[in-house]
């Protein structure tokens, strides 16, 4: 008999949907159906289903085809290059469970690494501000039970988070929000016409690449102040009439993503962001978020923050403290920069997702990726190690684009043989302790450990 | 034909994260990702016709795509190639020292290729760090 699993997370975009139905066949090898997911979280289950999904490590051979090997040997591979090498990367974590970006830890401490995840190329100037300027956020619940007016800065949920309107934003009706869409009002400002602007109230659709000017616009108004009769593109008026939406509001909520982030101006655009939203506070109650991609990489900022004080970019090479200066310790600088000799992708697509003059320098050193499946990181990779998905055949911790922690389960059973990210980041750190004559270092607290089996007995020993 | 000069913006869609679960090598990857949304003022300005291919130059490298009218509009100046392979041929490198790639915001020229093919996502890429084998 079929199964039929209730309230999965669904391992794709930042909001880490939690009300995912799956059928799986009664062996739990194979997933028959999804229900409640959108297009694109379908297509993720069910793409666990493809019976070519690599179930051994392949290294490249001198002749440039792939060659599959052992575990055993691609772990003792990747632990003698990351050895050798004076500054290696560790990239990625777009798409893997805490666990692994906890066990991940311990390789770059070991190897004197440079730990960064995909924050670097999305909301990593996001963090900037953050530092610089705070971040009065809420949870997504809050923004469902009580934001009037909802504000898109640079984001198209419709596209990129395909049921975060319909969940925590526009539609849901939620304890102060009883009449739902009817009782909110929406504004987009994108230079575009998305999909999601076709839902807004008002559509600001400013000048491309004039988010700054826009948000000190919507300041100097909201300070009683007069401003030019056109900024970024748009009249007086409708700024004027957008500042007086969100003024009124009971609660406003201020969503911002990559039209902020991507374009000039960078961790400014934000700052400017979240001291718009500190004005609002003066008038109203106003909370800002930003619309993290994908369903765990807020979970690497957590996790890193706590074991290193810095959520990405951070520099382990040094070996006595982490370091972290974006621009200098981020991952497309230092690739354009020549300043790694050794490339680790874990759980994301440099090959297809940094501009291809990084991926390029690159390429120049040992370029090893971990990954379910295959992908460009993985067709130019000279070892490229297969795991198993979190989300789908691995359960785990996530942090939802709110930073709310959510336990992902499992659906299916794993591959035979195919280990997950935790437990092959464990064996690699035991192998470079193995080849450094020292001693593994085993938190006590993960009693619950699936690898090795026998801590106690690493422990005393 | 002339060369029109254009602000390029790279960002997601719902169709390039579909095809992209589906696998990068997919064929639903390859049509989602591999074309560049266009006003119609533009396309005409630079002679270009609807589904042929153009090509894309920017600070930093061209690249071949299918020009469509823009599914979500996109006023004139401004051209979109969804986030993926293909745009990322084109994406500058520089960061304003927050390690963030110009995905968005960034010049680029836009001309009718009619002759030329569109490569796969594969031949871009293995063929950047000169791993490609098959036919160009």
């Amino acid at each position: 008999m079929p199964k039929l699993i209730t309230q999965v997370g669904c391992p794709y975009c930042g909001s880490s949907c939690d009300d995912i139905e799956v059928v799986v066949s009664d062996d739990n090898k194979k997933i028959l159906e999804v229900h409640n997911a959108c297009i694109i979280g379908t297509n993720l289950f069910f793409h666990a289903n493809d019976p070519t999904r690599p179930k051994l490590p392949r290294m490249r051979q001198a002749d440039g085809t792939m060659k599959e090997i052992s575990y055993d040997e691609a772990i003792d591979w990747t632990a003698k290059t990351m050895l050798a090498a004076k500054k290696p990367l560790i990239y990625g974590f777009g798409s893997t469970n805490c666990e692994g970006m906890s066990a991940v830890a311990r390789i770059a401490e070991k190897s004197g690494a440079v730990l960064d995840n995909c924050a670097t190329i999305c909301h990593g100037p996001s963090f900037l501000a953050m530092f610089d300027n705070g971040y009065p956020s809420c949870t997504l619940g809050e923004a469902k039970n009580r934001a009037d007016v909802v504000v898109f800065w640079g984001c198209n949920p419709m596209h990129a988070h395909p049921r975060h309107t319909s969940r925590y934003s526009i539609f849901p009706r939620g304890y102060f929000t009883q009449k739902g869409q009817m009782q909110r009002t929406i504004l987009s400002i994108d230079p575009r016409q998305t999909d999601t602007a076709k839902l807004a109230d008002v559509h600001l659709m400013l000048d491309q690449g004039h988010d700054y000017e826009l948000f000190d616009a919507f300041r100097t108004v909201l300070r009683g102040h007069d401003i030019p009769d056109v900024v970024a593109g748009i009249k007086k008026e409708t700024i004027v009439k957008s500042v007086e939406i969100m003024k009124k509001a009971r609660f406003c909520m201020i969503f911002f993503g990559m039209g902020c982030t991507h374009t000039d101006g960078r961790n400014h655009n934000i700052d400017a962001a979240i001291s718009l939203t500190r004005d609002l506070n003066t008038h109203t109650k106003c909370s800002i978020m930003a619309m993290r991609g994908h369903y765990n990489i807020a979970g690497p900022g957590q996790v890193w923050s706590w074991i290193f004080g810095f959520p990405y970019c951070i520099d382990l090479s040094k070996g006595t403290h982490a370091h972290m200066n974006p621009g200098e310790t981020s991952s497309v600088d230092l690739a354009m920069r020549d300043e790694t000799d050794c490339f680790v992708n874990v759980g994301a697509d440099a090959g297809a997702h940094f501009p291809i003059q990084a991926v390029q320098h690159l390429k120049k050193h040992p370029f090893i990726t971990i990954d379910p499946n295959f992908n460009m990181a993985s067709e130019i990779a000279d070892l490229h190690i297969p795991v198993r998905i979190a989300g789908v055949d691995e359960p785990g911790v996530v942090y939802r684009m709110d930073n709310v922690p959510i336990q992902f389960k499992s659906v299916i059973d794993g591959l035979p043989g195919v280990p997950s990210d935790e437990e092959l980041f464990d064996k690699i750190y035991e192998r470079m302790c193995e080849l450094t004559k020292t001693q593994p270092v085993w938190l006590t607290a993960k009693e619950d450990r699936k690898h090795p089996s026998n801590i106690s007995a690493v422990n005393e020993a | 034909m002339a060369k029109l000069p254009l602000n390029m913006i790279t960002q997601r869609s719902v169709e390039e994260g579909a095809a992209m679960e589906k696998g990068k090598t997919n064929p639903d990857y390859f049509e989602a990702c591999s074309i560049i949304e266009l006003n119609p003022e533009d396309m005409k300005k630079a002679g270009i016709w609807v589904n042929s291919n153009v090509k894309v130059t920017s600070e930093c490298g061209t690249v071949v795509v299918k020009c469509i009218h823009a599914t979500q509009y996109c006023p004139p100046g401004l051209a979109h190639i969804r986030q993926g392979v293909w745009a990322n041929q084109v994406v500058p490198p520089r960061t304003q020292c927050t390690g963030t790639p110009q995905y968005s915001g960034f010049p680029v020229t836009v001309e009718p290729a009619f002759d030329e093919k569109r490569k796969t996502a594969l031949q871009l890429v293995q063929g950047a760090v000169g791993l490609w084998k098959g036919a160009n």
